[in-house]
Parts: C-alpha cells; sequence; structure tokens
C-alpha cells in the first residue's frame, strides 16, 4: 500500500506559553520550540503500522519553507520512505482551501492508496483532510482512531464520536483519513536517527513541478484571513488563592468543606 | 445582504440537537434580519417528529428524507445538501465531530469558504464576514475574516452561541426529498461501538480530582490518587493523559470521553480546551491547579492555584487527612 501523510510544522504548545507579539499581529515567535503537530506524528506512526502489516512505502509531505524540513527528517528518522517538501512564493498566505489544493497537486504526482493527515493542527481549523478528498473526489472519514486493512481494495475504520463510543466505517481505496490523537503510540526518535536522516535527500516541489495553477493558492486565492491576534477579555474567571502552600490547602480544604465535598 | 442562511440541524431519537437553537442565534448575529431555514435529512417518523419541532422557531424547514440517510453518514449527507443548497449561501452547522466530517468537504463541493471552530460572529462587512476563532488550546484568540461572495460554511462551536428567546415562528416543512433522489458513498457506515465502562464510573463522582499533561509521566499519577483516597473522590483526566495510555479512556472527561457533573472538580494540570469543559456539567465548583497562569483553565474556574501540582498536591494530601482526624502519614 502506497500511503501518503500530510504533516505541518507548529509551536509545540507543551513546550511553550503562547504570547502575543507587540504589534498584536501575530504570536511571540521568537525562541518559540516548533515540533511537528501531534496529530500528524500519529498519522505517520498509523501510516508505518500499515505497511509493516500489508507492505508499501510511507511518504509525508509538507507544504512549508526550508525550515519546515526539519519535521520530514524527523519522520524519516521514524521510519518513513520519503519525505518531500512543497514550496513556492506562490503558496504563502494559503488558507485551508489552498494547502489542500497544493497537496492534491502532490498526491496526483503518485499513486496513493490512502492518506493521512491529523485530524488538527493547534492553530488549524480540522480542514486540509475533508477538503482534500472532496478535491480528489475520494471517501473521507475524520477524527479516525482505529484502521484495519480487509482485503485489498477496502479499509474498516473507527471514528471517535460522543461519549467515548465508536463509530465504525467501511471506506473505499483510495481514501483520505484524519488521524486522531491516541490511535497509537508514536516510536520513540533519537538525537542518532534524526541525525542519519540529515543526509537524506528531500526533495522541493514548487507550483510547476506540482502542475498548481499559482492563482488557486496563495493570498491571492484564500477567502479567508486571519486578521490579528488577541488575548481575550477573561471574564470574572477564578479567585488566585495566595499565600505559602500550607495556607493555600488550608483555605483550599475550607472552601471545599463548604461546598459539601469533604465531610 | 441577499446571501440565503441555512442551519444544517443534527438529531437522534427523534429530537433536535441543542445546536438547533445555537445556530439560531448565529444566524441572527450574521444578520438580524435573517430567516435562517433549517435543513434536516433523516428517514421515518423520527425525521418528522425533528421537522415538527423545529417549526417553532425556524419559519422554514426543508425536509429531506431518504432511507439512505437513516444515519447519519456525513458522506451521503454532504452529496443530498449539494443538491439542494443554492450557490452563494451561508451554511451553518455545529463543530462536533459530525461537523468536522461534513464541513470541509461540503465548502469544497459548494465552492463556498469555509471557517472551522467559529466562537463569536462580529457581522458583516461588505462581502466579509468577521468572526472569532480560538487557537492553540484557546490560549489566544484571533479576529478572523472571511469573504462570502460565493457563499460560506461556517462551523460553530457547540455552547459558544446563547440561544435567544424567539417569537414562536409557526414555520413550514417543506420536503425537498425528491431533489435529491439515490446517494451513495464509498464510506458506508458498520455499526456504534459503546464505550467501556470503566473501574471506576466518574459519572456518578462527587468529587474529582482529574489530572491532564502537567502530570508529566505516568509514575507521577499516584500522587492524584492518593489526594483522591484522602478526600474519598476518584481519579479522571483530561485527553492527553488518555492517548498517552497512562489511564484508560473510560477515566476522561471532555466530548469526546464522559460528561460529568460532581459537586467539586480539581483540575490538575489541565490547560481547559473547550472540548474537555464540553464534559463538565451542572457548575461544579473548579478548583484549578497550573503552573501556567495563563492557562485557559483560569478563566472559568472559581478558585486558582499557580504551583506545580507535583509539589502542591503531596501537601494538600496531608492537610485533607489532618483535616479529616486521620494521621497524617510519617
Amino acid at each position: 500500500m502506497e500511503i501518503l501523510v500530510c504533516a505541518r510544522r507548529v509551536p509545540d504548545t507543551s513546550e511553550n506559553e503562547i504570547q502575543l507579539n507587540d504589534a498584536g499581529n501575530d504570536i511571540e515567535r521568537d525562541d518559540l520550540v516548533y515540533s511537528i503537530n501531534e496529530a500528524d506524528n500519529y498519522a505517520v506512526e498509523e501510516a508505518l503500522q500499515i505497511v509493516a502489516k500489508a507492505g508499501g512505502n510511507v511518504t509525508v509531505a509538507t507544504v512549508g519553507t526550508d525550515e519546515d524540513e526539519e519535521i520530514l527528517r524527523r519522520e524519516l528518522a521514524m521510519g518513513a520512505n520519503h519525505g518531500v517538501l512543497l514550496s513556492d512564493d506562490a503558496f504563502g498566505g494559503s488558507d485551508g482551501k489552498g494547502i489542500a489544493t497544493i497537496l492534491k497537486g502532490f498526491a496526483q504526482k503518485g499513486k496513493y492508496d490512502l492518506i493521512l493527515t491529523g485530524v488538527q493542527a493547534e492553530d488549524g481549523g480540522a480542514q486540509v483532510g475533508g477538503m482534500l478528498a472532496a478535491l480528489l473526489d475520494y471517501p473521507f472519514a475524520s477524527l479516525v482512531n482505529s484502521v484495519e486493512v480487509v482485503g485489498g481494495s477496502k479499509l474498516k475504520v473507527g471514528r471517535e464520536i460522543e461519549g467515548g463510543n465508536k463509530e465504525m466505517n467501511e471506506l473505499d481505496l483510495p481514501c483520505v483519513l484524519s488521524i486522531q490523537t491516541g490511535i497509537n503510540e508514536p516510536r520513540y526518535v533519537g538525537m542518532k536517527g534524526i541525525r542519519q536522516a540529515q543526509s537524506l535527500e528531500v526533495p522541493t516541489y514548487g507550483a510547476a513541478d506540482l502542475g498548481v495553477d499559482t492563482g488557486s493558492v496563495g493570498e491571492v486565492a484564500a477567502k479567508v484571513k486571519r486578521d490579528d491576534y488577541f488575548v481575550p477579555v477573561a471574564g470574572k474567571g477564578a479567585e488566585i488563592l495566595q499565600g505559602s502552600h500550607e495556607e493555600i490547602a488550608d483555605r483550599l480544604i475550607e472552601l471545599m468543606k463548604a461546598k459539601g465535598g469533604l465531610q | 445582504m441577499t446571501a440565503r442562511i441555512f442551519a444544517y440541524i443534527a438529531h437522534k431519537n427523534g429530537v433536535a440537537d441543542d445546536s438547533a437553537a445555537e445556530l439560531f442565534a448565529a444566524a441572527k448575529k450574521i444578520d438580524p434580519a435573517a430567516s435562517p431555514i433549517a435543513v434536516v435529512t433523516g428517514a421515518g417518523p423520527e425525521l418528522d417528529a425533528v421537522c415538527e419541532s423545529l417549526r417553532a422557531s425556524y419559519a422554514e424547514v426543508w425536509k429531506i428524507a431518504n432511507a439512505d440517510l437513516a444515519y447519519p453518514n456525513a458522506e451521503l449527507i454532504r452529496k443530498a445538501l449539494v443538491k439542494v443548497i443554492p450557490t452563494g449561501s451561508i451554511v451553518l452547522v455545529a463543530h462536533n465531530h459530525f461537523g468536522i466530517d461534513l464541513s470541509p468537504g461540503l465548502s469544497i463541493k459548494l465552492n463556498a469558504a469555509y471557517v472551522s471552530d467559529v466562537v463569536g460572529i462580529e457581522g458583516i462587512d461588505g462581502t466579509n464576514l468577521k468572526v472569532v476563532r480560538q487557537e492553540f488550546g484557546g490560549q489566544v484568540s484571533t479576529h478572523v475574516h472571511c469573504d462570502i461572495s460565493s457563499g460560506a460554511v461556517i462551523n460553530l462551536r457547540p455552547g459558544a452561541f446563547k440561544p435567544a428567546e424567539t417569537a414562536p415562528a409557526g414555520g413550514v416543512v417543506v420536503d425537498r426529498s425528491a431533489d435529491v433522489g439515490a446517494l451513495t458513498a464509498g464510506r458506508r457506515y458498520l455499526e456504534t461501538v459503546v464505550a467501556e465502562v470503566g473501574d471506576v464510573d466518574i459519572t456518578k463522582e462527587a468529587v474529582l480530582v482529574s489530572v491532564g499533561r502537567g502530570i508529566q509521566e505516568q509514575d507521577n499519577l499516584p500522587i492524584a490518587q492518593e489526594l483522591a483516597d484522602a478526600l474519598g473522590a476518584a481519579v479522571s483526566c483530561s485527553r492527553p493523559v488518555v492517548d498517552a495510555k497512562w489511564l484508560p479512556k473510560s477515566r476522561q472527561v471532555g466530548s469526546s470521553g464522559q460528561t460529568v457533573k460532581p459537586k467539586i472538580y480539581l483540575a490538575c494540570g489541565i490547560s481547559g480546551s473547550f472540548q474537555h469543559l464540553a464534559g463538565l456539567k451542572g457548575s461544579p465548583f473548579i478548583v484549578a491547579i497550573n503552573k501556567n497562569p495563563k492557562a485557559p483553565i483560569f478563566q472559568v474556574a472559581d478558585v486558582g492555584i499557580v504551583a506545580d501540582l507535583l509539589e502542591f498536591l503531596p501537601e494538600l494530601t496531608d492537610k485533607v487527612r489532618e483535616a479529616k482526624g486521620a494521621h497524617a502519614p510519617r
């Protein structure tokens, strides 16, 4: 099975406090630690597990700039067979549909049986996978938390729905799935592996290579644009307990008693 | 403003989803003069019951009855909607496990713009709709504008739009089923696997000690369990703890986990994403313990403690044991 995984490099929220820059038009990006989007990493692991059973190759693609190449090398170190950077000045400012259009161009250069994305990026809209599927006229399922290959042309796919329940579906290949976090346990990638992946070739494809009309992507085509960032005016907010840990604990116990939680 | 506004209404067991009133309120925020049209898909008497109930608030309810839509398969529903919704319309959908499945592809097929997980609507400016979204788990918000000149699909965060009191609409049900016809898709619904009941039923606990990413590693879980034991409470958690396989899914609070209604909820190292908060009902007394003073959880908590839970929880546990008259250890 030939699998394409679409991945993104994002600020790692477990490593950073996200704050506004002085101009208020972006988050403060100096000193941010970036990593592969968490759900995308689960998607790569799922792809690797599928080809380990069914055979085939895993290709990881990202739309971005030279800086984004590092996540491709990380996923190559994890075991992906190919990494490709989709980069072009014309791609800047793309909205979700623009990104999906670029990925469609790459997907059609190859012959992929299965395309995976992460369900959502920290700064994203859970949208590119579903858009890509619609552009390719492939079946789609979101929030996928289990994948089983059935014969050569179908998948049995579980989706996470409300209340911890799971919706089981059968999908015809080729198809697009957006992968939910927790579907598997992504393998550890050591520094040594990442260093070794530095020597691997990561080709770059631009709009012309992908047959993408530059009028259909980037800033010019984007219908959805971010105007600014702001921190919402907080509501009443919590009463922050002050003092030593001991004083805080005493006060908290009083409060919990008053609320009937401590008999 | 001439774009027609449609609200896709999900339903279950013959009852419209709570989002029906929220989507109506959002439509009025986009255009106070709008008369949004409810669109409902399904089959049989349940569908009729839902359409009937929506007539009270929506002036027009489009019914799409089709045996293939008895289960809400987003791929089939998308195809049905594309057949009936005029180009240039604004379509509102609740941003839940179904809306995430439906809307991105629907926007492509309608050649419309798409904005997901909208929490606020500022209004129309020319051909732009201005909305508010959140990023990075609610740590920052953004104003977004969306060119609606060829229509838009807007997914709205459940709970973000307060239903308004509306005059009885006395609406009409319009049967659009004949415009849809037979439907097929490369995705077929098989069955729903109901969540396993875990060793502890967190939905019935009066006090929950809930842990998130801030617990850092599995080996630290006993710190939370000891506090829970001292309080006579149970340990629950947020999604990252389940993703890491440190606790079973049955302990997860949130829209994709359990809905709980404790009297007291101790959120320990939980940032407070809306998906997590969606699992908290019945207005519990929320205590947030987090070392990041900017964590969104502090905006919804009653009481906040800015501290490293790995240090604070053991001290609290000792104090609770003292308060209960038991001997503090050592």
